[in-house]
């Protein structure tokens, strides 16, 4: 089994938000990066698959030099091979583009990515990449069985479930359920020492057009101080919210 | 014990002085940390129970011997990497950190430089796994602070030795495989001797009812006419410096791990401190307890500064002995006045289970006497700096 993880390397989610030059920019000073959940729990999967049918597993990412630690953080885990495609993801279709140049030139039975990045929660990358490639697409996975060329998957819809079945090869968008937060691996010394010697290739985009342009972000706003009213006090709840808050 | 919500201070940006690798390193041992030691460390402590089961986990994330070199089973990492896990572990519990650096320093690292190859083989891998646990036995029931003083012997028999003696305050003796003993052959040296357990005469009775390091097994080595082979020997170094030089090792650990509790007591209190409500508003607003805050995080700061400085000595082979004691002096210091003062910051709270402040503090009161005493460390600072010997 020949699988691709697309990895996102992501803001820490304790960390504080801030921006600059006129909330264009996201302030990235201090901000510790890490592997973004959503794929750490496709990248588990795949480990999982790995170790019990064999095959190869590689992660790619698009971004500058600043996100191979969080790619060699994945080698350490136990991906075989990094590619880092050497542009800012800034932009969710060219970024889906230049991840299914790479599926083009290499094959893959099964391509896995986050069904979202938990920062700017864009949610529309593996299915870009889909119809790029014209491949079937299944989001929100939350348990998969492989049998040969056949994929059970069963992905979460509101208020239930819903079951799959499709043939390889295939994309699927992953989330907590495919593995449980237990089952997320943490690298061991072993790990760490032999990603050393794996390879994490760098290689240039196919473009470098966006296609969106942010023009600005806003924080929400902050919450403010909460007031506890005894469950007796009807009438002092009825007034702070008539008064105060002034939301009746 | 709540939910960890550790988050590590580094006011200095320090981070920018380690290599990826480093930080690949210490993140991996933090993880490690907040799955599989804080939420079971609380009871193991109250129970005064070590949890074994976190042993195998400890030697994957590299809590055996990570500088030891890849043929003998290590990881083969530099000294700064080796201080950042203590520091990681320690932040979980000082016991913890313990049982990683006894079988780190004082039983992996004098095999690996004082043993032959064949002891190197047929210890190290275990040990670095933890199939093997070890424990060093230096001090006795008379001497403490003055080890050249000891009574425990061996006895040339020919074809064997027989070990004669006891041991206390030994760390992992209660159920290690294999104890680095220290013992004076027929003309006063001090010898490394290798004694396994099974041994016939080698029994090692724990100490019970300790109120520091509790999730750590802590006992005596009793040598009542054990028969040694000679190939348990440690052939390549003899005298009083071979222990010391693996108390160098460990205390050098200690310096790093202790920075761990510090920060822990520092990031709990500075959390509880901004939640707490007195006279309308959060007690972090009062100055008395941000002076405690802010005398806290520079402690913790200079102390960051000094160990680091320390790794990159030691990377090189520079760091004395005199470095190296001023440094664990130091930082063991640091940690316990943090301690103690984040304590006065949680209150009444600071005193229960649910919060980790008051079992560093009680870890720590060891922490402060072990591997060479607080009073002892500062002459040897002493004689550093004046030439002149204040010890006796």
């Amino acid at each position: 089994m020949n699988i691709l993880v697309c990895i996102s390397s992501v803001p820490d989610t304790t960390s504080k938000i801030n921006f600059t030059d006129n909330n264009t920019k996201f302030d990235s000073n201090g901000i510790q990066f890490v592997i973004n959940p959503y794929d750490e729990f496709g990248l588990t999967k795949a480990m999982m698959i790995k170790e019990s049918t064999g095959g190869k597993v590689t992660i790619i990412t698009v971004g500058n030099a600043t996100v191979e630690p969080v790619m060699r953080k994945t080698l350490a885990i136990g991906a075989d091979y990094a590619v880092r495609v050497n542009m800012s993801a800034i932009d969710s279709f060219s970024t889906a583009t230049e991840i299914a140049n790479y599926i083009q030139e290499n094959n893959f039975d099964l391509i896995i990515a986050g069904r979202e990045s938990s920062d700017y929660n864009g949610g529309v990358v593996p299915g870009m990449i889909a119809e790029i490639l014209g491949l079937p697409f299944v989001n929100a996975c939350i348990d998969m069985e492989i049998d040969g060329d056949d994929v059970k998957l069963i992905r979460e819809i509101d208020g239930g479930k819903e079951m799959i079945s499709v043939n390889l090869p295939i994309i699927i968008g992953s989330q907590k359920g495919l593995v449980e937060e237990s089952e997320l691996r943490i690298p061991n010394m072993r790990g760490i020492m032999q990603s050393r010697s794996k390879p994490l290739t760098v290689i240039e985009p196919i473009s470098t057009m966006l296609h969106t342009n942010t023009i600005s972000f806003d924080k929400p706003e902050e919450k403010g101080i909460c007031k506890l009213v005894d469950a007796d006090n009807v009438s002092e709840l009825v007034n702070l919210l008539q008064n105060e808050a002034k939301v009746i | 014990m709540s939910q960890d919500l550790y988050q590590a201070p580094d006011y200095f940006l320090m981070d920018e002085l380690l290599t990826e690798e480093h930080k690949l390193i210490r993140d991996a041992a933090r993880e490690w940390v907040k799955r599989e030691v804080s939420p079971i460390i609380e009871e193991a402590c109250q129970k005064a129970e070590f949890p074994k089961q976190i042993i195998k986990g400890l030697g994957e994330i590299g809590g055996f011997g990570p500088y030891i070199p890849v043929e003998y089973g290590g990881a083969g990492l530099d000294q700064i990497s080796y201080g950042l896990i203590m520091q990681e572990l320690e932040r979980g519990d000082s016991g913890i950190r313990s049982t990683s650096s006894v079988q780190s320093s004082l039983v992996m690292y004098p095999i690996w430089k004082y043993g032959s190859e064949e002891q190197k083989m047929k210890f190290l891998p275990k040990l670095a796994t933890g199939e093997f646990i070890g424990c060093f036995g230096l001090t006795e029931p008379d001497h403490g602070s003055n080890p050249g003083g000891m009574v425990t012997n061996i006895k040339d028999m020919g074809d064997h030795y027989i070990l004669n003696g006891a041991k206390m305050w030994i760390s992992n003796s209660p159920f290690a495989d294999v104890a680095v003993v220290w013992a004076k052959n027929e003309e006063g040296r001090i010898k490394g001797v290798l004694v396994e357990r099974g041994m016939e005469g080698f029994s090692t009775p724990e100490t019970h009812n300790k109120w520091s390091l509790r999730a750590s097994a802590t006992g005596e080595l009793v040598f009542n006419n054990v028969k040694i082979p000679k190939d348990n020997i440690l052939p390549n170094k003899d005298g009083l410096g071979a222990p010391l030089g693996c108390l160098d090792s460990a205390r050098y650990g200690i310096a790093w791990g202790t920075i761990g509790t510090a920060m822990d007591c520092y990031d709990t209190a500075l959390r509880y401190a901004k939640q707490r409500i007195q006279f309308g508003k959060p007690i972090a607003s009062f100055q008395l307890q941000q002076k405690k805050l802010a005398e806290m995080i520079t402690e913790i700061t200079k102390a960051q500064l000094l160990t680091w400085r320390l790794g990159v000595l030691k990377n090189s082979g520079r760091a004395t002995t005199a470095q190296i004691s001023m440094c664990k002096r130091n930082n063991v210091d640091m940690a316990l006045n943090i301690a103690r003062q984040s304590r006065q910051i949680l209150g009444a709270m600071g005193i229960t289970g649910e919060y980790s402040i008051m079992r560093h503090m009680m870890n720590l009161e060891s922490v402060i006497t072990y591997e060479g005493t607080h009073d002892i460390h500062l002459l040897i600072t002493g004689m550093d700096i004046t030439g002149e010997n204040a010890f006796k």
